[in-house]
C-alpha cells in the first residue's frame, strides 16, 4: 500500500502527461473553475483510473487529453505531442459513457466509421472483423444498435475505438450505465482486451472497487475545483480474478480510496 | 428479437393480420354501411347526398372524365411536393450551418406560413397565369413549412457525445454533415413528408378552384354548379385516393431508407 512516488510522475516518455492543468468554463453568470493545478502522468502500457465524485471534473480531464476541450492553464502532452497533433494522428481512441453508436449503421459499419473518416475503410474490413471477434461480437456484425444489449453496444464502442490501432484508449465511465453483473463481466473483458492489445488505458470512473480491480494506479480527484488528492499504486497480482474482490488487500485499497472520497464529498 | 420469433407461429400471424388489416377495414365498412342504410331508410335525395353504391357506379361510368382530369392534379401536387420540400430541405441545411441566415430568413418563412393559402391563391393565379405554375407554387407553399421546421429539428437532434466522437475522429464539416446530421434527421424528414403528401393535394385542388380548365379541383367546381352530385363525390374519392397513394409512396420510401428503426416499439 505505497502511494506512488511523486517523482515517478515525471517520466521521460509518458503516454499522457498533465502539468499544472487548470480549466475554467465561461458561464453566463460566474466563470466556473473546474480543475486546479492537476498534474499526473500515465506510462505507456499502464492502466490508470481517474476516480472522483460526480462533478469533480474527471470527464473534463479526459476531454482535455482528447482535445475535445482546450485547457485554460498548464500543459498536456500525449506521446510527447500536443493533444491536437495526437488526435490528428489517431494516437488515441475514445469510449463514451453511452456507447454513442450511430443508429443507422450495423455493428460492422459502426466499427468501420473511424477508418471511413480517415479514408482507409477499404483495407480496414478485416481488422474490424478481427476486433469484433476480440470483443466477442463476431456473430453480430450485421445487427443494428437497437438489437444489441447495453453491454454489447459498449463492446462495439470499444472495438470502434481500437480500429485505428491507437496506443492509448481513453474511457469515460464506459460501464457506468450497465447493471452490476454486466459491469463485472465487462471489467473482465476489458482486462482481457487490454492484455491482448497492449494499449495504455486512461479510465474515468466513480466506483472505487472498479478502479482498484482494473488499475495499476488510481488517481483520486477532489471537487470544485478538481485537484489530485491521491495517487495510489495498486500492487495486486495480475491476471485479476473476481475472487480478488473478496480479499483483505482489495478491501484495504477500496477503503483508502473511500476515505479520500468521503473527505471530498460535500453533502448538500 | 424474441418478440419477432413469437410472431412466427401461424396463430400469431393470423392475429397480427387481423389487427393490421381486419380492424381498419371493419371501421370503414361500418361507416359506409350506415351511410347507405341511412340514405335508403330516410329517402335522402341523391342530388343532396348519394349513397356509396351510387358513388361507386359513378366512379366506373365517369372514369374517362376522371381519368382525363386526375393527371393534371397529380402533376401539380407532385411537382409542388417536390419543389416545396426541396426548398425546405435546402433552407434547413443553410439554417443549421449559418445562424445569422436563420435569424434573417426564418421570420420570412413564418410570414409566408401565416398567409392563408386560400387568400394567396388568387394572387398567384393573377401573377402566374392559368397553367401549371400557380398550382405547383401553391402546392409547394403549403407543404414547405412543416418540412422546414422538422428538418431543422432533425439536423440539430444530434447527441453531444456523437459530435464529440466526430471531433475525436477529426472528421471534416462535410463528414459530420453526411455521416451524422443528415442520417439522424431522416426520421424527422419523413414525418414531415408524410404530412406534406396530403397538403400538396389540397394545395393543387384549391389552386384549381381559382382558375383552371382541367384537374380534380376544376371537376369539383363544375360538378357542384351542374348539380352532378355523384360526380362531385366520385371526384372527392379520387382526390383522397390520390393523397393516400402519395402518402403510401412516402411510407414505402421511408421503409426502404430508414431501415434502422424497429417496426414495433421495443418492449
Amino acid at each position: 500500500m505505497s502511494p506512488a512516488d511523486p517523482s515517478a510522475s515525471r517520466i521521460d516518455l509518458a503516454a499522457i502527461q498533465l502539468e499544472e492543468v487548470g480549466m475554467t468554463f465561461p458561464t453566463s453568470s460566474v466563470p466556473l473553475r473546474v480543475l486546479e493545478a492537476v498534474s499526473l502522468a500515465v506510462r505507456p502500457g499502464e492502466f490508470v483510473s481517474l476516480l472522483g465524485p460526480s462533478g469533480c471534473g474527471k470527464s473534463t480531464v479526459l476531454r482535455l487529453v482528447a482535445d475535445i476541450l482546450v485547457p485554460t492553464d498548464g500543459r498536456i502532452t500525449v506521446n510527447g505531442e500536443s493533444p491536437e497533433t495526437a488526435r490528428r494522428r489517431r494516437a488515441f481512441g475514445f469510449v463514451f459513457q453511452d456507447a454513442t453508436l450511430l443508429a443507422w449503421r450495423s455493428t460492422l459499419e459502426n466499427v468501420l466509421l473511424p477508418l471511413e473518416i480517415s479514408g482507409d475503410a477499404s483495407r480496414g474490413r478485416e481488422r474490424a472483423r478481427r476486433l469484433l471477434d476480440l470483443v466477442g461480437l463476431a456473430k453480430f456484425e450485421s445487427a443494428y444498435p437497437w438489437q444489441l444489449s447495453g453491454g454489447m453496444r459498449q463492446r462495439v464502442a470499444i472495438a470502434r475505438a481500437l480500429v485505428t490501432e491507437p496506443r492509448i484508449l481513453l474511457m469515460d465511465e464506459p460501464f457506468g450505465a450497465l447493471d452490476e453483473i454486466t459491469r463485472e463481466y465487462m471489467n473482465l473483458e476489458l482486462l482481457r482486451i487490454w492484455q491482448a492489445t497492449a494499449t495504455t488505458i486512461f479510465f474515468v470512473t466513480h466506483s472505487s472497487p472498479e478502479a482498484v480491480f482494473l488499475s495499476d494506479r488510481v488517481v483520486v480527484l477532489g471537487t470544485r475545483p478538481g485537484r489530485v488528492k491521491l495517487d495510489l499504486a495498486v500492487d495486486l497480482p495480475r491476471p485479476r480474478d473476481p475472487a480478488l474482490k473478496e480479499t483483505v488487500e482489495f478491501a484495504r485499497y477500496t477503503a483508502a480510496l473511500r476515505r479520500t472520497l468521503v473527505g471530498e464529498t460535500r453533502l448538500e | 428479437m424474441a418478440i419477432a420469433a413469437a410472431r412466427q407461429t401461424p396463430r400469431g400471424r393470423v392475429a397480427a393480420l387481423i389487427r393490421q388489416f381486419g380492424l381498419p377495414a371493419l371501421g370503414i365498412l361500418t361507416i359506409l354501411g350506415y351511410w347507405e342504410l341511412h340514405i335508403r331508410l330516410f329517402s335522402v335525395p341523391n342530388y343532396l347526398m348519394p349513397p356509396p353504391s351510387l358513388i361507386a357506379v359513378t366512379l366506373v361510368e365517369e372514369w374517362p372524365t376522371l381519368e382525363r382530369n386526375v393527371g393534371t392534379t397529380v402533376i401539380e401536387a407532385v411537382g409542388g411536393f417536390l419543389l416545396g420540400n426541396a426548398v425546405a430541405i435546402l433552407l434547413a441545411v443553410l439554417f443549421v450551418h449559418n445562424r445569422p441566415m436563420e435569424r434573417t430568413l426564418f421570420p420570412v418563412a413564418v410570414a409566408v406560413r401565416t398567409v392563408p393559402i386560400i387568400a394567396i391563391a388568387p394572387i398567384l393565379v393573377l401573377l402566374l397565369g392559368n397553367g401549371y405554375a400557380p398550382k405547383v407554387v401553391i402546392a409547394a407553399l403549403i407543404s414547405f413549412f412543416p418540412t422546414l421546421v422538422n428538418m431543422v429539428r432533425g439536423l440539430q437532434a444530434v447527441e453531444t457525445s456523437a459530435l464529440e466522437l466526430m471531433r475525436v475522429l477529426s472528421a471534416t464539416k462535410a463528414q459530420v454533415f453526411f455521416k451524422l446530421r443528415l442520417p439522424s434527421s431522416l426520421p424527422f424528414l419523413f414525418a414531415a413528408l408524410k404530412i406534406a403528401t396530403a397538403s400538396s393535394v389540397i394545395g393543387a385542388i384549391v389552386a384549381e378552384w381559382i382558375g383552371a380548365d382541367t384537374g380534380l379541383g376544376y371537376l369539383i367546381v363544375i360538378s357542384t354548379f351542374e348539380f352532378r352530385t355523384g360526380l362531385l363525390y366520385a371526384t372527392t374519392a379520387v382526390a383522397s385516393f390520390l393523397a393516400l397513394a402519395l402518402f403510401l409512396s412516402v411510407v414505402a420510401l421511408e421503409r426502404l431508407i430508414v431501415r434502422w428503426q424497429p417496426d414495433t416499439p421495443r418492449q
